[in-house]
């Protein structure tokens, strides 16, 4: 795999959009008031402005997730830890049929630094596809004046729990994360602690539902409790995720509130599979050779468990691993 | 505009569909409290299996056994009210096996650490070095974020929907 040391260049101006555009190896992006448009030597693609934007600072802000992340049918993103591909067609089997697809590998910062570097340039105030569609302005039209707050929240990543001592807090209205107006009708009370003498900090306990309602975004898991590699994250969910995210391992869902829809494909065909659709208390593994994309009419909670353990993509990309994760024999 | 959300309990729960032109299997789909309905109190069903990770659903129904694992686990309460009782492990008490919770057989002699109230959306610390115990008046749903161990009970095509 050669890794290309090329960082991001800017090409140029829209004098009637006011929109940058740039070449990243061989990819070049601009976009318009609608649309964004990737190309590349053989081919080139278009995809509508708001889902190229949400799914590009999700990939930043996620560190390129675990696997893949499809913009759309063509094009995305895969991550290797340490390295990232971008590709064009190589998951889709009419571009790859027709010879037209394209993969470059890059360092992970370098794309890290060009897709920020592109949402810098593309996204203007009023406009932040972190929040749902309903709390946010659109990203379509001219060139506005561009933000100056980070276009990225942390992802809030505990190390052994949210809340103890030095570590990572649980979102409160002190920390400036109100209860979301679709958790409004929900009523959330603390856990009662109550340490012998001599014990004190050892207990601890949280109100977890409260803090996925206190989220201000979507789509953007957060990690609530570790055990070893064993990750527990929580994550509100509106509208649609923005990518299609294909496992380079098994994941599982445990539906908290109300319901995702799950539209499933084959991970490198793109072929569909089915649906699943999940309600509060389904629990389903996501398999290591699918891809998935949800649907939720109504901010859910979701909590979603990973293998953090290192080397696993390695491990099942050899087959070494089953895609699958029970064995009911 | 005002919001109705939906969580499940017990006594109320709606499950989703399956609909794949696949072999259901690989998906392993349950539901939290239709489990937890058929289980027998304090029985520890996996849920989910990342190869040596689990998630268990517990039936909090009385007092439990007392339990104790070789790391941290996690307890969200799904339905009811549970209270979690801790004592501390002396060096000789704790676990030696390789991962997941212990059934004890009777509550250890070490220091009284305290107790957690928690109910549906509390995510309770089960700390290393410590073993618990469940008590709840009424049936409660806890769901445990461990390691695959000796108590876990996998009953995979009696849970999942298959068909």
């Amino acid at each position: 795999m050669d890794v290309l040391d090329k960082g991001i260049e800017k090409l140029g101006t829209d004098p009637d959009t006011g929109y940058a555009s740039f070449r990243l190896g061989s990819f070049t992006f601009r976009r318009d008031e609608y649309f964004a448009h990737v190309s590349w030597p053989k081919g080139s693609q278009i995809i509508e402005i708001d889902r190229f934007l949400r799914a590009m600072v999700r990939d930043i802000g996620w560190g390129f997730f675990y696997g893949w992340i499809f913009f759309d049918d063509i094009f995305g993103t895969t991550n290797h830890y340490g390295t990232v591909d971008i590709f064009a067609g190589s998951y889709d089997r009419g571009c790859k049929d027709a010879g037209i697809d394209l993969l470059e590998t890059f360092p992970a910062e370098t794309v890290a630094h060009a897709f920020e570097t592109i949402s810098r340039d593309w996204i203007s105030e009023g406009y932040d596809p972190l929040n749902a569609p309903l709390e946010t302005g659109s990203p379509i039209g001219p060139k506005g004046k561009e933000r100056t707050d980070p276009l990225l929240r942390a992802f809030i990543a505990a190390d052994r729990m949210l809340g103890l001592e030095d570590d990572k807090a649980v979102r409160s209205d002190a920390t400036g994360h109100p209860i979301n107006r679709a958790f409004a009708d929900m009523a959330f009370d603390a856990p009662e602690i109550e340490c012998e003498p001599g014990f004190e900090g050892q207990l601890h306990a949280i109100n977890l539902f409260d803090h996925i309602a206190r989220s201000d975004v979507t789509w953007n898991p957060s990690i609530s409790a570790v055990t070893r590699a064993n990750i527990c994250c929580v994550t509100s969910e509106e509208h649609m995720l923005p990518v299609i995210h294909g496992n380079d391992r098994n994941e599982w869902f445990i539906q908290l509130s109300d319901e995702i829809h799950w539209n499933i494909a084959d991970k490198n065909t793109g072929a569909p599979r089915g649906r699943v659709v999940m309600k509060a208390g389904d629990v389903c593994a996501m398999p290591a050779d699918i891809r998935h994309q949800g649907f939720a009419p109504k901010r859910a909670m979701l909590m979603v468990m990973e293998n953090g353990t290192p080397g696993l993509e390695t491990r099942y990309a050899s087959g070494e691993l089953k895609p699958y994760p029970v064995d009911f024999s | 505009m005002a919001y109705r959300t939906h969580v499940g309990a017990l006594d109320s729960y709606e499950k989703g569909v399956i609909e794949l032109d696949d072999d259901l299997r690989k998906y392993a789909f349950s539901n939290i409290f239709e489990v937890a309905g058929a289980a027998a109190p304090f029985e520890r069903v996996a849920v989910v299996q990342n190869l040596d990770y689990v998630a268990e659903v517990m039936r909090v129904e009385g007092d439990s056994p007392w339990f104790a694992a070789p790391h941290d686990e996690f307890a969200t309460v799904m339905d009811g009210e549970v209270v979690f009782h801790f004592v501390k492990l002396e060096d000789g008490q704790k676990p030696g096996h390789e991962g997941g919770a212990a059934q004890l057989g009777a509550k250890p002699n070490g220091a009284v650490m305290g107790k957690v109230t928690a109910r549906r959306g509390h995510q309770v610390l089960l700390p290393e070095g410590a073993a618990y115990q469940l008590v709840s008046a009424k049936p409660a749903v806890a769901l445990i974020q461990t390691v695959d161990g000796p108590v876990t009970v996998k009953r995979w095509s009696d849970i999942c929907t298959l068909a």
